[in-house]
C-alpha cells in the first residue's frame, strides 16, 4: 500500500507540470479559439531567457538578485514576444479561419525555436533557483518506511497551485478577465460593446508567456533547459483532450490524471506486458476519451437553443 | 406620394443638428459585392429613426458601416461620409466609437452565452472609466427598466428566453452610457407581445434618458408606430423617406410593407405586375 501511494503521489506531482503547459494552451484557446502550437517553443524561449540572464547576473550580483533579475528579464521577453505576435501575426490574420491561425502558430513555433537558440545558445543549461533537491520522506507513521517524495515536484505543485489561483481570480473577478471571457464567447459582440480585440490578444499571449516561464523554470529544475523541452507541448495535448480545451480546472485535473495514470500504469500494468507504456499511455487515454466524451471532463458544452 | 417630401441629402427636419449623419455612402464587401449604393440618412438628437426594408436590402450593412464593425467582415465604406456627434467615424475604432457614445445592438442579440446576465451587463461598461459607483448606479437603473433581467441575473445568458436576451443586449448597450443606440432587428424571432414590450422600453429609454435610436426593422408596422421618421431601403438604395405618419399613409408602403391594399387586386399575380410597373424612382 505504501508503494502504491508513493507511485500515486509521484505521478500526481509530475502531472502538475503537464498541467502547467496545458494551461498555456487553454488561456489562448479560450480567448481566441486558436490552438497555439508554439506554446512549447514559448516554454523553451522563456527558459533560455531566464537561465542565461540569471547566469549573466550571477557573475556580479548575489544569488537572489540574479534569480529575480532573470525572472524579470524573461517576463519582459515574453511580453515583447506577445506584442510582436499580436502586431505581426494575429492582426494580419484577422477574420481568417482558425485553421489558418493554427498554421501560423506552427510557423511561429519554428521561428521562436530557432531565434531563441541563436540568441541564448543551444546547450543544456541547468536551472538553479534554490529549490532543495533532497527527497523528503513523509507518513513514516502510517506505512512501513514512509512515502518518498521528490522535493522539486513538491515545490512545483505549490507554485502551480498559486499560479492557478491567481489565474482563476484574474479571469473570474477582474474587469479585464471578464472582458477576456466575453471575447472568448463572441468576438463580434465583444467588439460591439467596445472591447478592443488586439488588446485582448496582447494580454492573453502575455499570460500564456508567463505560464510558459513558470513551466520552464520548474521543468528546467528537473531536467535542465534544452531544445527537447519543446516536445513537452506534445504531452499537453492528451491532457487537453482529457480535461477539455476551454477549462482551466480541466487542464489541472487532466494533467494530474495523466501524470498519475501513466506512472501507475507503468508500475502495475507495465510489469505484466514488458514495460515502457509510460510513453504512450496518455495518448491511448486521450483516444478513448475522444471516442466517448469528446468535449473532455470540463470542456464547455455548446449552448444551443432550440 | 405627393405629400412626402423627398430630401436626398437626408435631413429629417426634426430638431437641430443631427447626432448622426450618413452622407451618400457606398459599401463593398470582399472588394466585389456592392451592397450600399449611395445611402444618406440623418438621425436628429433624441429622435427615433427607423430603416425599413426586406431581407438583403442593406439595413444591417448600414448600421455596421456606422458602428465601424464592417471591417471585421471584409466590408469597406468606399465612398461617402459618416459623422457621429460632429466627428467622422471612418478612422476611429469600434471601441473609440463606443466611448464617444455610439453603440450597436447586433442582429440576433449576440449575448455572451457563457456569461451570466449580470456579467453581460457589466461588459457593457467596459469603455467607462468613471468608477464603480457610477457603474453600479447604472446597473440598478437597467434593472429598473428590465425587471426580468434582475430575476435572471445569475442565469447564463445562453439559457434565457429570446426576449430576455434582447433585453440583456439592450441593457448591455445602455451600460456604456450611449448617446445613441443602433438597434438591429429587435423583433427578430420574438413573440408579438414581447416585441411590443421591447419597443415600449425603447420609447421609455428615448424619453427618459434622451438616447437617440436608429432601428433597422422588417416589422414595418411596429417600427413606424414608435419611430418619428423612417427610411425605406431597397437593394442598397433609399427609395423613400418621410415622417412615420406620412409613411404609414403612403399607398406603396401600405401595399408592399404593411400588407394593406385598398384596391380590389386579389391575386398575387396582380400584385407582382403592379410592383413591376411601379419601380421606385431612385
Amino acid at each position: 500500500m505504501g508503494f502504491f501511494i508513493e507511485v500515486l503521489i509521484g505521478g500526481l506531482l509530475s502531472g502538475v507540470l503537464y498541467s502547467l503547459v496545458a494551461l498555456g494552451f487553454v488561456v489562448i484557446f479560450k480567448a481566441s479559439g486558436v490552438l497555439n502550437f508554439a506554446q512549447g517553443s514559448m516554454v523553451l524561449l522563456a527558459g533560455l531567457a531566464f537561465v542565461r540572464a540569471q547566469a549573466f547576473l550571477g557573475e556580479t550580483f548575489p544569488f537572489w538578485i540574479s534569480v529575480a533579475g532573470g525572472l524579470a528579464f524573461a517576463v519582459a521577453i515574453m511580453v515583447i514576444v506577445a506584442w510582436l505576435v499580436e502586431k505581426f501575426v494575429l492582426t494580419r490574420l484577422i477574420n481568417q479561419s482558425s485553421l489558418s491561425l493554427f498554421m501560423a502558430t506552427i510557423g511561429l513555433a519554428f521561428v521562436i525555436d530557432e531565434l531563441s537558440q541563436i540568441a541564448f545558445g543551444s546547450e543544456v543549461y541547468a536551472v538553479k533557483i534554490g529549490i532543495p533537491r533532497e527527497p523528503i520522506i513523509v507518513l513514516t507513521g502510517l506505512f512501513d518506511g514512509g512515502v518518498l517524495l521528490n522535493s522539486v515536484d513538491l515545490w512545483a505543485a505549490i507554485i502551480a497551485a498559486c499560479l492557478v489561483l491567481i489565474l482563476v481570480v484574474f479571469f473570474q473577478k477582474t474587469g479585464t478577465g471578464l472582458a477576456l471571457r466575453a471575447v472568448a464567447d463572441d468576438h463580434a459582440a465583444a467588439q460591439s460593446v467596445g472591447i478592443p480585440i488586439p488588446w485582448t490578444w496582447l494580454i492573453i499571449w502575455s499570460v500564456a508567456g508567463l505560464i510558459a516561464l513558470a513551466a520552464a523554470v520548474l521543468w528546467g529544475t528537473k531536467v535542465g533547459i534544452q531544445y527537447s523541452i519543446v516536445f513537452l507541448a506534445m504531452k499537453a495535448l492528451p491532457v487537453l483532450i482529457l480535461g477539455g480545451f476551454t477549462s482551466i480546472p480541466g487542464a489541472i485535473v487532466g494533467g494530474l490524471l495523466i501524470g498519475a495514470g501513466e506512472k501507475l500504469a507503468e508500475v502495475f500494468i507495465g510489469s505484466m506486458i514488458g514495460g515502457g507504456i509510460e510513453y504512450w499511455f496518455a495518448y491511448v487515454v486521450a483516444l478513448i476519451f475522444l471516442m466517448i466524451w469528446p468535449q473532455g471532463l470540463f470542456g464547455e458544452r455548446l449552448i444551443e437553443r432550440i | 406620394m405627393a405629400q412626402i417630401e423627398r430630401e436626398t441629402n437626408g435631413q429629417s427636419g426634426i430638431g437641430t443638428t443631427p447626432i448622426l449623419s450618413v452622407n451618400n455612402i457606398e459599401v463593398i464587401y470582399d472588394q466585389v459585392v456592392l451592397v450600399l449604393k449611395g445611402v444618406s440618412l440623418a438621425v436628429p438628437r433624441g429622435g427615433i429613426v427607423s430603416i425599413l426594408g426586406a431581407n438583403g436590402a442593406g439595413k444591417t450593412t448600414t448600421l455596421k458601416a456606422i458602428s465601424n464593425l464592417l471591417k471585421s467582415e471584409k466590408g469597406l465604406v468606399t465612398k461617402g461620409i459618416i459623422e457621429f456627434d460632429g466627428r467622422r467615424v471612418d478612422n476611429t475604432t469600434p471601441n473609440d466609437l463606443v466611448s464617444n457614445g455610439c453603440v450597436q445592438v447586433m442582429e440576433g442579440r449576440h449575448c455572451f452565452a457563457h456569461l451570466s446576465i449580470h456579467e453581460n451587463l457589466l461588459t457593457g461598461a467596459f469603455t467607462r472609466r468613471n468608477g464603480k459607483a457610477a457603474i453600479q448606479r447604472d446597473l440598478d437603473a437597467v434593472y429598473e427598466y428590465f425587471p426580468r433581467l434582475r430575476e435572471r441575473r445569475k442565469s447564463l445568458a445562453g439559457y434565457v428566453s429570446g426576449g430576455e436576451q434582447q433585453m440583456c443586449a439592450i441593457g448591455r448597450a445602455m451600460m456604456s452610457r450611449p448617446k445613441m443606440i443602433l438597434l438591429d432587428e429587435p423583433s427578430m424571432g420574438l413573440a408579438p407581445k414581447i416585441v411590443e414590450e421591447i419597443f415600449g422600453i425603447v420609447k421609455t429609454l428615448n424619453e427618459a434618458q434622451g438616447v437617440s435610436f436608429l432601428i433597422a426593422e422588417q416589422n414595418t408596422n411596429m417600427a413606424l408606430r414608435y419611430a418619428t421618421y423612417g427610411y425605406i431601403l431597397e437593394t442598397g438604395r433609399i427609395v423613400l423617406d418621410g415622417s412615420a405618419d406620412d409613411l404609414r399613409q403612403n399607398e406603396d408602403v401600405k401595399e408592399f410593407y404593411l400588407g394593406i391594399a385598398d384596391s380590389n387586386r386579389t391575386s398575387f399575380r396582380d400584385v407582382k405586375s403592379y410592383r413591376r410597373r411601379k419601380r421606385w424612382l431612385a
